[in-house]
């Protein structure tokens, strides 16, 4: 399903992230750990094709990323991949509905209200379909994240720093409702933290070492 | 969801910049069509106004006061000319045709022209009601003149000295309505017509000739007020003016000169006002553009979740062309929305003072331009910010987070 070969991020003389090889079945549920500036964070965007490794493949779902330019590759991302950020980066001034619909439109998905309120449900944030991200919690902002990244049945799912501010209660809701999410659809996680207390909850950890 | 409800609620998330940028473009292209209206009008109705006359010949004095006096009937005339300067004229073989009016009395505002029965016919004018005159007193009325009176055929009014019809009564005169004209478009519609006798009759009873030789001394002093020209040949217009200008009473005015020349002088205003639109316009490109690059800085996150959401770089610049574009759009749609407001208003303020009409419900191709130029100058101004949305570095600034 994901396949890492040789690859390495330098910006100019320094090298952020070098990792041999790395492979993920589908369904597999990974977390990647490590300190703050070992590439975490670097290598989540490689994956999502966001960011070209100075060198290595990158092989995801079949698909090899190198191959994919441009525009091209940011189709590929919508429609494949599911991005959950730090629960800040809704978009303000839309709902939480239009926060979920955004993400169908930019992937050129069908606009599909069903879906929506669908996914709302699942995270258990229906009640809140209308309202703008400022009047919700930051637990409740953190669900309509995840719903975003998971609205257009993504083969992938890439969570970065999920438990970030967030109290051993909120942190371990926050990871379960990502695994939940994954496994009801056979999707691929993968978690970057530095956060070790929710180590326990996954069968796979990738440990990235300060380079 | 799509690029221009998408685009649109980022405009909603700043209203009082989006206002201020709506509202700057909306009164320069408003500015810059209600110019474009009224000056087209004017010279439009001031063009057919003096279509098929070349030359306007008076007592000394100014030609443009001949010109404005004699065709538009807009200012006071110079004077009077002798009756036997008519006859001289239409006998010289460059000249086709003369048109002498009598001026000098008008009422209710409106002037009475006493005139021959080609004047209306020159203009293309028809009957609405009645007849045209016959005999003397008899007067027919221009279709605004019977519309803002009230006054229709049968009815009966005494005119009074003064074209505005301001000055002493002429009681002992009264004229009868034979007829109303339907509407020209032209400077008919405000005229009381009648025959030059008429006008004579007016003035020659208030002196109140006693015996017959009084009259006949009356007669021989008979005059009119100016005389409508057509050439019958374009060489007319090298001598025919020069040779008349040299007779000491008489002064001739070429239209065409005078009001191209009232245009000059009228233009450096028009000039000045169209001018000052431009700079709004400039302005508002401006406040476009600033409104979309300060707004740049905070929106750098929601540009760069866009992207992990699928977006390529090209819908980014898209979304905010589309943002300037809006913006040029509603500022071009108030602004015409104003310019012709403004001339409708212009135009009921000219109506109650006689003036010249003006409409605002005319449209013309130009504004098509201005509309054209209007969204060139949003899109321009958005081009850099968007730009920028092209350029974000995803990676880079969901790392900063």
């Amino acid at each position: 399903m994901l396949s890492l070969r040789g690859v390495r991020q330098r910006y100019g003389a320094r090298e952020v992230l070098a990792l041999e090889r790395f492979e993920a079945a589908a369904g597999e549920h990974w977390l990647v750990l490590g300190p703050s500036g070992c590439g975490k964070t670097t290598l989540l965007h490689i994956i999502a094709g966001l960011l070209r490794p100075s060198k290595g493949e990158v092989e995801v779902a079949g698909q090899t990323l190198a191959a994919l330019s441009g525009a091209a590759l940011d189709g590929w991302r919508g429609r494949t991949v599911g991005i959950a950020l730090q629960a800040q980066h809704l978009v303000p001034h839309l709902s939480v509905r239009d926060n979920l619909r955004i993400a169908q439109y930019l992937a050129r998905a069908p606009q599909d209200d069903a879906r929506i309120a669908e996914t709302l449900g699942a995270l258990g944030v229906a009640d809140k379909a209308a309202r703008k991200p400022s009047e919700l919690s930051h637990g409740e902002r953190q669900r309509v994240a995840i719903a975003r990244a998971v609205v257009n049945r993504p083969k992938l799912l890439l969570a970065d720093e999920p438990t970030a501010n967030l109290d051993d209660d909120a942190a371990a809701r926050a990871v379960d409702l990502l695994t939940e999410q994954a496994e009801g659809h056979g999707v691929t996680l993968l978690v970057a933290t530095h956060d070790a207390r929710v180590k326990a909850k996954f069968g796979h950890t990738l440990r990235l070492g300060a380079p | 969801m799509n690029l221009a409800s998408l685009s649109a609620s980022y405009l909603r998330a700043r209203p009082l910049q989006t206002a201020l940028s709506v509202v700057l473009l909306a009164l320069g292209v408003g500015t810059i069509a209600m110019l474009l209206l009224v000056v087209s009008q004017l010279e439009e109705r001031m063009g057919r106004d003096a279509r098929g006359i070349d030359l306007v010949v008076g007592a000394k004095g100014s030609p443009m006061q001949i010109i404005l006096s004699g065709i538009y009937h807009l200012d006071a005339p110079t004077g009077n000319v002798p009756l036997a300067s008519v006859q001289a004229l239409a006998k010289n073989r460059l000249v086709k045709r003369v048109m002498p009016l009598a001026l000098g009395d008008g009422w209710k505002g409106y002037r009475i022209v006493g005139a021959g029965r080609e004047y209306p016919e020159h203009y293309g004018a028809k009957l609405a009601a009645g007849r045209l005159w016959q005999k003397p007193m008899e007067a027919v009325l221009g279709a605004e003149v019977a519309a803002r009176t009230g006054v229709g055929v049968g009815g009966r009014f005494a005119g009074a000295h003064g074209v505005s019809g301001q000055g002493d009564e002429h009681g002992a005169a009264p004229y009868s309505v034979v007829g109303v004209l339907a509407r020209t478009g032209s400077v008919l519609d405000r005229l009381v017509l009648t025959s030059i006798e008429s006008v004579w009759q007016v003035h020659e009873e208030e002196h109140g000739p006693t015996d017959e030789e009084d009259r006949k001394a009356l007669e021989a002093e008979r005059e009119v007020t100016v005389l409508l020209v057509q050439y019958a040949s374009p060489l007319a217009a090298a001598t025919l003016p020069r040779s008349i200008n040299s007779q000491s009473e008489l002064q001739a005015a070429s239209p065409a000169y005078e009001t191209a020349r009232l245009f000059r002088i009228v233009g450096v205003g028009v000039e000045a006002l169209r001018a000052f639109a431009v700079v709004l316009i400039v302005a508002a490109g401006l406040s476009v553009f600033v409104a979309l690059y300060t707004a740049l800085e905070e929106r750098r996150y929601d540009l760069a979740v866009m992207r992990t959401l699928g977006a390529s770089p090209a819908r980014l610049f898209g979304l905010l062309l589309a943002e300037g574009l809006l913006l040029a759009l509603a500022g071009t749609a108030l602004g015409l929305a104003l310019g012709h407001g403004f001339a409708s208003a212009l135009g009921a303020l000219l109506a109650a003072e006689q003036q010249y009409p003006v409409t605002g419900l005319a449209f013309r191709t130009e504004e098509l331009w201005l509309a054209a130029v209007a969204l060139m100058v949003g899109a321009a101004a958005a081009l850099l910010p968007a730009w920028r949305a092209y350029r974000t570095d995803v990676a880079r600034i969901l790392a900063q987070a």
